[in-house]
């Protein structure tokens, strides 16, 4: 058994099937990469495992997804306790427009963490794990708006991190930053998975075979195919699979 | 041709935008050169502190209006602000699609409704309900004609302003906050109260600042509530005069200093609207520097 179980799994917008009968077991304390060309139905997958996509109108989900063999669209099932155990980072960072420290102390203070010195470790080790706290820690009580791009991602990632999540949801966590803050998120990422499982979304194949420990390919709502990262890239079992990856299509 | 044409057309508009700017520069000119030298005859320090006003004995003192203005715009405040604050995040967040267009219509209709109307609702509805808590309550009033039936109307009047700012405001936070801090397994509540209304405060803020503008200068449906007496404000279920409200009473039968100490009074009037405008551009400055 996987850290999360996905299993049957069809997802409609609508009368519009986005995602068909996909399954798939993710490792605990392995990078799991999605790959496959915009409208393939990864960012979809990726926001059902913390259920993002109740957000979206008309979006219904059959089948089931398993996180620790709890079926987390069960009625019993809390959204916002799902939501910490279920971290994210998105696309675009999204700091909040308030100083860096409440930042990062919005998630604990939101789960009931209110004694100044909890608070104080919990931004510090946050930062410190999201490889951030050399550069930030003499301006906690600025603006988070002002840091760079770069920054930003990973502040998301610390505020992520604060709330003690055990998987991390990436999604195109790279794709709006620059070369050298890419590189500085990927060994965060490569750093992290000791402590958590680790879903990340991802346009860049060589990010993919970089840092994932497996890798699912989706085409058209699809999973093709999932295996070992290595395997997939050197061997390929179907033929989509190897005419994306060796840039036929995509 | 053309070009004689296009310079026509240009003269015509530049015309009718010199029309507000002579506008605003007549009265102006008008308020200032009547009010200021009775306000010197008077005394500037007389004038706006003074307690009493009888112009029958030549005493004007002004300041039992300054507080009563300010008075029943705080109490408008105080009821039109959460209610105007929390139908905005019902309508930005909660409101089903359905029932949408039909509140929307509504609040915009209460911007519509003429004060008078307003007045007549509250001389017919709120007094009397005001009159009968006085009466089993055994407080000293008049007759519910109040500062609190005052600001109760003001506080509805005030409700379309405060919505339509905030309501805007808090639609222009941009989604990314509202989802990061659902993704963090925050509350839809906590994320509203502590990420998108903190997002949008000078919005918000610049909305109250508008409502204030309104409720200030409100004269009809004031007069019709409040009592008019010109005393200092003693109390929420006491009567009492507003600036506007003494304007209007007396313009009618006054005359020489009499009729001067009104278009003083009315000089006041301008500069709390003035501030308040001053206050509302430099907020609506401050956002879009954000």
């Amino acid at each position: 058994m996987g850290k999360i179980d996905i299993k049957d799994m069809d997802l409609f917008y609508g009368s519009f099937q986005a995602l068909k009968n996909v399954n798939l077991e993710i490792e605990a304390n392995k990078i799991t990469a999605f790959i496959g060309p915009s409208g393939c139905g990864k960012s979809t997958l990726l926001k059902s495992l913390n259920r993002m996509n109740d957000l979206v109108e008309g979006c219904r989900i059959q089948g089931k997804i398993l996180l620790d063999g709890q079926d987390i669209y069960a009625k019993s099932t809390d959204v916002n306790t799902l939501r910490k155990r279920v971290g994210m980072v998105f696309q675009k960072p999204n700091p909040f427009p308030m100083s860096i420290y409440d930042n990062i102390a919005y998630g604990p203070r939101t789960h009931g963490i209110h004694s100044k010195s909890k608070l104080d470790d919990i931004v510090e080790k946050s930062l410190r794990n999201a490889a951030i706290w050399d550069e930030v820690k003499d301006r906690l009580k600025k603006s988070a708006l002002g840091m760079s791009g770069g920054q930003q991602q990973r502040l998301c990632i610390a505020r992520a991190l604060a709330v003690e999540p055990e998987v991390l949801l990436m999604d195109e966590p790279t794709s709006a930053l620059d070369p050298i803050s890419t590189s500085k998120i990927e060994d965060l990422a490569a750093d992290l998975k000791k402590d958590y499982t680790i879903v990340m979304v991802t346009h860049n194949m060589q990010q993919a075979v970089r840092i994932s420990d497996n890798t699912a390919f989706f085409l058209l709502g699809e999973m093709i195919e999932y295996n070992n990262t290595e395997k997939l890239f050197s061997i390929p079992s179907d033929k989509r699979t190897e005419d994306y990856i060796t840039g036929r299509f995509g | 041709m053309k070009n004689w044409k296009e310079k026509g057309m240009q003269g015509v508009f530049l015309l009718a935008a010199c029309a507000s700017i002579l506008a605003v520069a007549l009265i102006c000119i008008f308020l200032f050169a009547n009010g200021i030298p009775a306000m010197k005859e008077i005394g500037f320090l007389d004038f706006l502190t003074g307690q009493t006003w009888r112009p029958g004995n030549n005493i004007y003192g002004i300041l039992p209006f300054i507080l009563g203005s300010i008075y029943v715009t705080a109490g408008a405040i105080i009821i039109g602000v959460p209610i105007g604050i929390f139908t905005s995040v019902f309508m930005a967040h909660y409101c089903p699609k359905k029932i949408y267009p039909v509140l929307k219509s509504a609040t915009e209709l209460l911007a519509g409704i003429p004060s008078v109307v307003y007045g007549f609702f509250g001389l017919v509805v709120i007094v009397p309900l005001v009159r009968d808590y006085i009466n089993t309550h055994g407080i000293r009033g008049n007759g519910g004609n109040s500062m609190l039936a005052a600001s109760i109307i003001l506080g509805i009047m005030i409700l379309p302003t405060i919505i339509g700012v905030t309501e805007s405001n808090m639609r222009s936070v941009p989604e990314q906050y509202y989802e990061g801090s659902l993704a963090l397994g925050a509350t839809k509540e906590r994320t509203i109260f502590r990420i998108v209304i903190p997002a949008a405060k000078s919005g918000v803020i610049a909305g109250v600042v508008l409502g204030i503008g309104r409720a200030i200068g409100e004269t009809m449906a004031v007069i019709m509530v409040a009592g008019n007496q010109p005393q200092m404000p003693q109390g929420i279920f006491r009567g009492l005069r507003t600036m506007t409200t003494n304007i209007v009473m007396e313009m009618g039968y006054a005359a020489d200093l009499h009729r001067e100490a009104l278009i003083a009074t009315a000089v006041v009037l301008f500069v709390f609207i003035l501030i308040i405008n001053l206050c509302v551009s430099l907020l609506n400055r401050r956002n879009d520097n954000d």
